[in-house]
């Protein structure tokens, strides 16, 4: 087995891992950083992917790379849109509550 | 051949990661993730793409880490009833099954693999960049790009829209009230100019190497949340005109130069000959702006003090 395949199969376990922090965690916060981390293993997965098709002088396919760039930043964006509702759920639970 | 260190790291990924899942103290649990992003950003090293390992560190880890940090300290904890075994259990076999049939795939990937490598590197050239992944991000898949920053700022009006009617356009949260501590404050003023210099280089050097505009326009929001987290400056009013303006520079610069494709080269968001990378480096420089802003506000959250006017 390869380090590349090692790679992979830890993208694999992080897939399972956030999968099960995501189910299993009353917490909504802790949803989102275990969706993070089902995030991260998915990006890994096309990570390997890359590079594996590593040819043409290239270390990697510089498309998936390119995507995966793309997919963490849109991740963040989505985090903190997440985050922001989050906070305002909290705030609008409170007795009293500044919920305007 | 499995090197020990690759197999060292994806032991501390996983381990990582599993705490991060079940352990109790969110708080600490937000430091470990920090921790997780720096972990996965060295995996990516390795894996030989060190633009992506470049913004894993400093997006994935470090912008969210922070962003996470200051929605911890804020959230309430409600008690939550936490489930059952038979429910843990039967959770732990689903996810179970999802990795192996992910670790099967990854198993039994193509070999030979099927690769885009060849057509990137062929037309390289008329690009004038050194770096294929700059060249994928803003000539080939230029559009996706342009999405992109489309999202964060998306994101970024919804967060806003999160805040009261009455704040609207004043500035996010104060990080601090009071004194900020002696180390922080030094910190905020000695980094900036290095913060400033690494950004300008990697933003310049990522034509044609790793790095590019996302990673150094993170590091330059990362110096600017530091000089407003030590109360140097004030948080940023999101309703300014600067800010405003900064914003909306890179989407506008780069659905223009996308339109002028049209009748100069024949297709949207398609460069002139001989012009690619002018005008490449040009809807990078516009989108750090746009960027460095959206980042900053992002992380800073909806307004929460009453506009100055």
């Amino acid at each position: 087995m390869s380090t590349v395949t090692l790679f992979g199969l830890c993208g694999a376990g992080l897939v399972g891992i956030g999968l099960y922090g995501l189910i299993i965690h009353p917490e909504p916060l802790r949803k989102l950083l275990a969706f993070n981390i089902l995030g991260g293993g998915v990006f890994l997965l096309l990570g390997v992917i890359a590079r594996r098709a590593a040819a043409a002088g290239f270390d990697g396919d510089p498309v998936p790379q390119a995507i995966v760039i793309t997919g963490i930043v849109v991740a963040f964006s989505a985090t903190a849109l997440a985050a922001t509702l989050l906070l305002k759920l909290s705030d609008a639970g409170k007795p009293d509550g500044d919920a305007s | 051949m499995i090197d020990a260190f690759a197999l060292l790291l994806t032991i501390l990924v996983l381990v990582t990661a599993g705490w991060i899942a079940v352990a109790r103290d969110t708080r600490a649990v937000v430091f470990g993730f920090i921790g997780y992003g720096l972990l996965l950003s060295l995996v990516w090293v390795l894996l030989s793409s060190v633009d992506v390992a470049l913004t894993e560190a400093a997006i994935g880890g470090g912008a969210t880490g922070i962003l996470l940090l200051r929605v911890a300290a804020r959230l309430k904890v409600e008690p939550h009833p936490a489930p059952g075994r038979a429910m843990r259990i039967s959770v732990g076999v689903l996810c179970a099954i999802v990795t192996a049939a992910l670790a099967a795939i990854v198993l039994t990937l193509p070999d030979p693999a099927p690769s885009l490598a060849p057509l990137t590197a062929e037309h390289l050239a008329s690009t004038e960049l050194g770096n294929p992944v700059t060249a994928v991000l803003l000539a080939y898949r230029a559009l996706d790009t342009l999405l992109e920053i489309f999202v964060l700022l998306l994101a970024l009006i919804g967060v806003w829209s999160l805040g009261a009617d009455r704040y609207w356009g004043g500035a996010p949260a104060e990080w601090n009230t009071g004194m900020p501590a002696p180390a922080l404050a030094f910190l905020a003023r000695i980094l900036p100019p290095f913060g400033i210099v690494f950004a300008a280089y990697l933003f310049w050097v990522g034509a044609d190497e790793p790095g590019g505009k996302f990673q150094a326009s993170t590091i330059l929001a990362a110096m600017w949340l530091l000089v407003v987290m030590a109360g140097i400056l004030p948080m940023p009013q999101t309703g300014g005109r600067r800010i405003r303006a900064a914003l909306a520079i890179g989407p506008v610069v780069f659905i223009a130069i996308g339109f002028a494709g049209i009748p100069m080269a024949g297709g949207f968001l398609a460069y002139p000959e001989g012009f690619a990378k002018p005008l490449i480096i040009l809807i990078e420089a516009a989108l750090a702006f746009s960027i460095v802003a959206a980042l900053t506000l992002l992380v800073a959250g909806p307004a929460e003090q009453a506009p100055r006017s």
